[in-house]
C-alpha cells in the first residue's frame, strides 16, 4: 500500500518537474498585454531550425535568440506585420505560417478548394447518373408478391 | 467504355506525381531555407576582430575582391567535416575566407583553430547571434560567396563538398573577379 502511494508520488512529482523544463528562456514580460501579444505573435512564425514547431514552441538555440529579436522589436514599437516582414526579408517566406498570397503561393492557397470543388462537382455528377439510370428502369411488375 | 480506365488513369497519374515529387526532393534537401540575399548586397556589419577585440571589422573592409564568409562554431561538429576543403581553398589562394565564428566561446573557438588549422583571412566573432539575423544565418556551418562588390552570390548550408565548389563556387568566382 505504501509502496503505491510512493509511485504515485514520485510520478506526480516528475509531471511537476517536466513542466519546469518547459520553462526554456525565462523572458521579462512588461506586462499582460506585451506577453499575450508576444505568445501570439510567435506562434504564428515557424521556427527556422525545428520546422515542424512554431517560434513559440521550439526549444532550438536559434529559435531562441529570435524570440528575444521579436521582443526587442515589439518594444521598438514595430507592428506584428512589420515584425513578420522584418522576418521574412531575412529568412523567406517560409518563416511565416500563411505565406502572403504571390504567384508563386497562388496554387498552395487555391488547390485545396479547387480540389474540394472539384471532388463536390464528381459526387453530384455521379450521383445524378446514378439516379437517372434507376429513373429510366422501373421495377419489374410481380403481381405474385403480396405486399 | 473509358468508365473502365478511369480509376486505373487516375492511379497512374497520381503514382506519376509520387515519382516527379521523389525525384525533385533527391535534388535538394527540402529543410534548407534558401537565402534571399542572392543578388543582393550583404548585410552591413560591425563585428569585432577575433585576434584583436578592440578592433571592430566592417563590410567597407571586405570591399575589393570577393570573399567566402564560413560561418564555424567550436561546437559544430560538420564544421570539422568541411574544414579541410576551406583549408584547402584558403591556402591554394583560390579566394579569401573570412571567418564567422557564431555563438562560440573565445577560449574553446581559441582551442579548435590550434587544433584543426586556421586559413582565415580574418575572422569576426558574433558572441551572441544578433549579427546573424541580418545575414539570415540559422546554425552551422554555412557559407556565402560575396564578390568584390560586396554582393551576395551564394550561400550553402551544410558542409561545404567538392561537389559544390566545383559547381556553384568556382565558376561565380570567374564572374565575381573585379
Amino acid at each position: 500500500m505504501i509502496c503505491r502511494t510512493l509511485i504515485a508520488c514520485v510520478l506526480l512529482a516528475l509531471c511537476f518537474a517536466s513542466a519546469a523544463v518547459l520553462a526554456i528562456d525565462p523572458l521579462q514580460y512588461r506586462d499582460e498585454a506585451e506577453e499575450q501579444r508576444f505568445r501570439q505573435l510567435t506562434s504564428e512564425l515557424r521556427c527556422v531550425m525545428c520546422q515542424n514547431q512554431s517560434l513559440a514552441d521550439s526549444s532550438a538555440g536559434i529559435a531562441a535568440d529570435l524570440r528575444r529579436e521579436v521582443l526587442e522589436l515589439m518594444r521598438e514599437g514595430k507592428s506584428d506585420a512589420e515584425i513578420k516582414q522584418y522576418l521574412a526579408e531575412r529568412y523567406t517566406d517560409f518563416v511565416l505560417y500563411s505565406p502572403p498570397l504571390r504567384p508563386g503561393t497562388l496554387l498552395l492557397w487555391l488547390a485545396p478548394a479547387a480540389v474540394l470543388l472539384g471532388g463536390a462537382i464528381a459526387v453530384f455528377v455521379i450521383v445524378r447518373r446514378r439516379a437517372q439510370a434507376l429513373n429510366t428502369a422501373p421495377p419489374p411488375n410481380d403481381s405474385t408478391e403480396e405486399w | 467504355m473509358i468508365r473502365r480506365w478511369l480509376p486505373l488513369a487516375i492511379f497512374l497519374t497520381l503514382i506519376g506525381l509520387l515519382y516527379a515529387g521523389i525525384r525533385l526532393n533527391e535534388q535538394r534537401n527540402p529543410q534548407v531555407i534558401p537565402s534571399p540575399l542572392i543578388g543582393k548586397p550583404a548585410p552591413a556589419f560591425a563585428l569585432p576582430d577575433f585576434k584583436d577585440p578592440s578592433r571592430v571589422i566592417t563590410q567597407a573592409e571586405l570591399r575589393g575582391a570577393p570573399y567566402l564568409l564560413n560561418v564555424f562554431g567550436s561546437w559544430c561538429p560538420e564544421c570539422r567535416v568541411e574544414h579541410p576543403l576551406i583549408t584547402e581553398l584558403a591556402r591554394r589562394g583560390v579566394v579569401r575566407v573570412v571567418g564567422y565564428n557564431y555563438k562560440d566561446e573565445d577560449a574553446d573557438a581559441k582551442q579548435w583553430l590550434a587544433r584543426f588549422g586556421d586559413p582565415y583571412h580574418l575572422i569576426v566573432v558574433d558572441r551572441d547571434g544578433r549579427g546573424a539575423f541580418d545575414w539570415g544565418i540559422y546554425g552551422a556551418p554555412e557559407t556565402f560567396l560575396v564578390d568584390a562588390e560586396g554582393i551576395v552570390r551564394f550561400k550553402h548550408v551544410g558542409a561545404l563538398t567538392p561537389q559544390i565548389v566545383e559547381r556553384e563556387i568556382l565558376p561565380r568566382l570567374k564572374g565575381a573577379q573585379p
